[in-house]
């Protein structure tokens, strides 16, 4: 066990970095430790644990804002928005059934720092998308500020949304202030049966393109489909397009829907509760879930390009995918213990990013967990580091080697 | 009036040179050195402040900016990037030591991708150009800043530019893909595509509403969506702006998100009413315009549950648009605002606060108080989906003395915005215009983080200087880091 340190509040934050700082010593930052397996496997001499810094310190829901301490439960802000009707419209996924961990133990800060999102993300955005303002402490052991709490806002650099995704490897995130949405009154599932990859890009392109205002497109081969409850063990491919909104609204949207997609195959549909059970599915890749030694992919492409990868990943490798973001993101489990990182990086040839989300310490060790840079971006993420954290003190080395 | 940096006399000492190196780059008319021929660019739409540049390049290839940028460097000279000019809070206004690099002929576009709903388009592509290259499959780009006819792509993105539907679309921040960069040292970076999220830091995040101080944007990727299938729009007038903002809140509170929801106040209905008859009531003192976009079956539930929400509150008037032709009517008035009240005052400043929505009615009053302290008239159009306010201050600039008071009065109403929880700027940019009142919001520290951020891409502190930040400091003491070692103010925790 290595030291760790439990500050109460922002200042006791600042306080441990700046003596960190000061005796060149690396930390650790985390909240609940949900995520700590994801990312590179790294050396620290501490561990900051942020989990006091926690509770919901402003929700109007009038004005579609919340504020909350960095450590505040995921669970804690979904319930008070419920509450009121609203959620967080990113829909961050749990990564608890994919790292074999308890489910709903992730915190705001961490899903934040991760970047996550969910199906939703290629209508309502990312978690970045959502951010209105932060209060952190830097590298330097500074208290800062930047954004606000209004959505509109362009007063000086947007820092709260650069600390999205950013892993913790820029400043230890304090207070965060969020916009979230009124959550839809219905929703339903159109699903298509029985499509190739190629095919079931088509139906989804096809959709997204509509008026039909889909919120989430998935295609699942037989193998994952056969392995999501919702969907009773079709034995065949499905394709899953979701509608949200007001019944009169989602009912009409649906018949439009499937008019539009009966050329592509045989037709099914699912009803509100069996949706909502099946997107978290998709959300949470259960079809994944628990097998720790399996390496996943993830991998985010541009949603034309992604059956030409998934295939050349699984002629090399035989892996299992799927597909979200119509098409634009690719979910992989390796079939044995081996990352297999060359035939993964070169079947995507930089044509957008993956990232080895699990995977053991070892495996994480010897391999690119992100996607590698350029030398010039490479550079310039060097120098945002240091303009953050001079000394390395943050998660060093956490998403890259040098930084 | 905002002091600029003093220019640098060993610059401008080898202005000739400087000139020769350019021309050098960017062969024939694209370097303009006459100052009759620089004359349009001496400002942008903060026409308060003019400045001619020391020469303007017009470039018309990423190789060039490169090299542009590459020379500037090297030499140590400065560079303001321009798009349309359209900037209302003077990020284009030029140095008189400085390269003035306008994008104007990087105007086209270079892919339309509807299978996944991208458009790749040069930085000089308007706003509007961007639609129209679409419109053909009822495609839109979404953000929609009242400038859009003239606006750029590049612009936007200098300045997260929103819109009237932003509430419901987003801003340019959340419609951008990807970007392809110069930076100050002539490198040529991209980040994005047109996949989704960064790899590695999010860059875009800081690119997007930089103002132009990061680097110089030579290509640009957005998400286009599908056109709605119907829109129509509620008018509504109430006696008290206390009871629209209420309206306002309840509509949101029943988890309506409208595709536009904009108020005027009385001065600045009459204005519009006067200037392009859209028919709105003259006997209220707060007007409504609610725009509710879907499919047909949606948008006429959502008008009935609207209404509804709009009695209760109390309105005065309520009309219901049942045509295109009704709706664009109702938009007419509004759109039509600044131009309005340009018609009845020689001058006036616009202004551009966000607040929380709930403030609005003291907003409101204590503009009234402050209007009377400085006998000046305002009148407010507000994005009231998302607490955008523009009030429009009316003055002469002809008499001794009132440009002034309009800016007083203009930085009093921001530091009110921030006093009730608001920001200095919503969409207008920092700029020249608000550099000097970027203390009321943020402090020291906070600032110097921005300005570390800044160093990370320009350490020279070459790019767009004067904007923004009320003091430059070198980037070099900008990093140091002064360590205390002395005793911990919290003892009670562990140590190592």
């Amino acid at each position: 066990m290595q030291d760790a340190i439990k500050p109460r509040d922002a200042n006791d934050v600042a306080e441990a970095v700046t003596s960190a700082a000061a005796k060149e010593k690396r930390l650790e930052l985390i909240g609940r430790g949900s995520k700590r397996e994801i990312g590179r496997a790294t050396q620290t001499d501490a561990t900051l644990d942020l989990s006091a810094i926690s509770g919901i310190t402003l929700y109007e829901p009038e004005e579609l804002v919340l504020s909350a301490r960095a450590a505040t439960p995921i669970s804690e802000i979904e319930k008070a928005l419920e509450a009121s009707k609203q959620e967080l419209a990113f829909e961050p996924m749990d990564y608890g059934p994919l790292l074999n961990k308890a489910s709903g133990s992730g915190t705001i800060g961490g899903a934040i720092a991760a970047g996550l999102s969910g199906p939703r993300r290629i209508k309502a955005g990312a978690a970045r998308d959502f951010m209105l303002g932060i209060a952190a402490v830097s590298g330097r052991g500074e208290i800062f500020k930047a954004g606000g709490r209004v959505v509109k806002n362009v007063t000086g650099y947007d820092l709260p949304r650069l600390l999205a995704g950013s892993w913790g490897t820029l400043a230890a995130m304090t207070d965060i202030t969020l916009k979230v949405l009124p959550r839809a009154e219905d929703c339903a599932t159109v699903l298509v049966f029985g499509l190739t990859d190629i095919r079931a890009n088509e139906a989804m392109s096809a959709a997204m393109g509509s008026s039909c205002e889909v919120s989430a497109a998935a295609h699942l081969p037989q193998w994952p489909a056969d392995n999501i409850s919702e969907l009773k063990s079709p034995g065949k491919a499905v394709t899953a397009l979701r509608l949200e909104g007001i019944s009169q609204s989602v009912v009409y949207r649906k018949m439009k829907l499937e008019e539009l997609l009966r050329p592509f195959g045989e037709l099914g549909a699912l009803d509100a509760a069996a949706s909502r059970g099946f997107w978290k599915n998709i959300r949470d890749v259960t079809p994944f879930a628990n097998r720790t030694e399996r390496p996943v992919w993830k991998i985010s492409t541009t949603p034309t390009l992604a059956p030409v990868i998934a295939a050349g990943i699984n002629t090399a490798t035989g892996a299992h995918y799927y597909y979200d973001w119509a098409g634009g993101l690719l979910w992989l489990e390796m079939p044995e213990d081996k990352p297999q990182e060359g035939a993964v990086r070169t079947a995507l040839a930089g044509r957008g990013h993956a990232t080895l989300i699990r995977a053991s310490a070892a495996a994480r060790a010897s391999a690119d967990v992100f996607e590698p840079l350029d030398p010039v971006r490479a550079a310039i993420s060097q120098r945002l580091k240091e303009s953050f954290d001079p000394k390395g003190v943050l998660n060093p080395g956490r998403i890259y080697a040098e930084s | 009036m905002v002091a600029m940096p003093a220019p640098d006399r060993s610059v401008l000492e080898r202005r000739e040179k400087i000139v020769a190196a350019l021309r050098e780059i960017v062969p024939g008319e694209g370097v303009i050195a006459n100052d009759v021929a620089m004359r349009p660019y001496e400002s942008d739409g903060l026409t308060a402040y003019r400045q001619l540049p020391m020469v303007v390049v017009l470039p018309e290839t990423t190789a060039q900016v490169s090299r542009i940028l590459r020379y500037c460097y090297e030499n140590g000279v400065k560079v303001v990037p321009r798009g349309a000019g359209t900037s209302l809070s003077g990020g284009a206004l030029p140095l008189a030591d400085g390269v003035l690099l306008g994008l104007g002929k990087f105007n086209k576009v270079l892919d339309i991708d509807y299978a996944n709903r991208a458009v790749v388009a040069q930085p000089g592509v308007t706003n509007l150009g961007i639609s129209n290259a679409v419109e053909g499959k009822s495609f839109y780009y979404a953000p929609d800043p009242s400038s859009q006819i003239a606006c750029t792509i590049g612009g936007n993105v200098a300045e997260n530019s929103g819109g009237v539907h932003c509430l419901k679309y987003g801003l340019t921040t959340n419609n951008v893909l990807g970007v392809e960069m110069v930076l100050m040292t002539g490198e040529v970076v991209r980040f994005g595509g047109k996949h989704l999220d960064a790899e590695g830091y999010d860059f875009l995040s800081l690119i997007i509403g930089s103002e132009g101080l990061l680097g110089v944007v030579t290509e640009v990727t957005v998400r286009i969506l599908k056109k709605p299938e119907t829109a129509r729009a509620l008018l509504v007038g109430f006696p008290t702006s206390e009871a629209a903002g209420d309206c306002v809140a309840k509509i949101i509170g029943a988890g309506i998100i409208p595709g536009g929801m904009e108020m005027m106040d009385k001065p600045a209905i009459h204005a519009s009413e006067a200037f392009v008859k859209a028919g709105y009531p003259l006997d209220v003192e707060a007007l409504l315009i609610v725009e509710l976009d879907g499919p047909e079956a949606e948008v006429d539930h959502l008008i009935e549950r609207v209404s509804g929400i709009a009695n209760d509150c109390g309105s005065a008037t309520l009309r219901i648009s049942n045509n295109e032709e009704e709706r664009l009517k109702f938009w007419a008035g509004r759109k039509a605002a600044f131009p309005a009240v340009g018609r009845i005052s020689p001058d006036y400043y616009c202004m551009d606060g966000t607040i929380p929505r709930a403030k609005l009615p003291l907003v409101l009053s204590k503009m009234r108080e402050l209007s009377a302290k400085y006998g000046l008239l305002v009148a407010n159009v507000f994005h009231a989906g998302d607490g955008n306010l523009h009030p429009l201050i009316l003055y002469d600039a002809n008499k001794e003395g009132e440009l002034q008071r309009a800016e007083d009065f203009g930085n009093d109403i921001l530091r009110l915005c921030v006093e009730v929880g608001g920001v200095l700027t919503g969409e207008h940019g920092v700029g020249v215009e608000k550099r000097d009142l970027m203390p009321v919001m943020f402090n020291k520290t906070d600032l110097d983080q921005q300005l570390r951020v800044k160093c990370a891409f320009d350490d020279k502190g070459l790019l767009n200087p004067g904007k923004v930040f009320p003091e430059l400091h070198r980037c070099a003491e900008m990093g140091r880091m002064h360590v205390h070692t002395g005793k911990t103010a919290f003892p009670d925790l562990p140590r190592f």
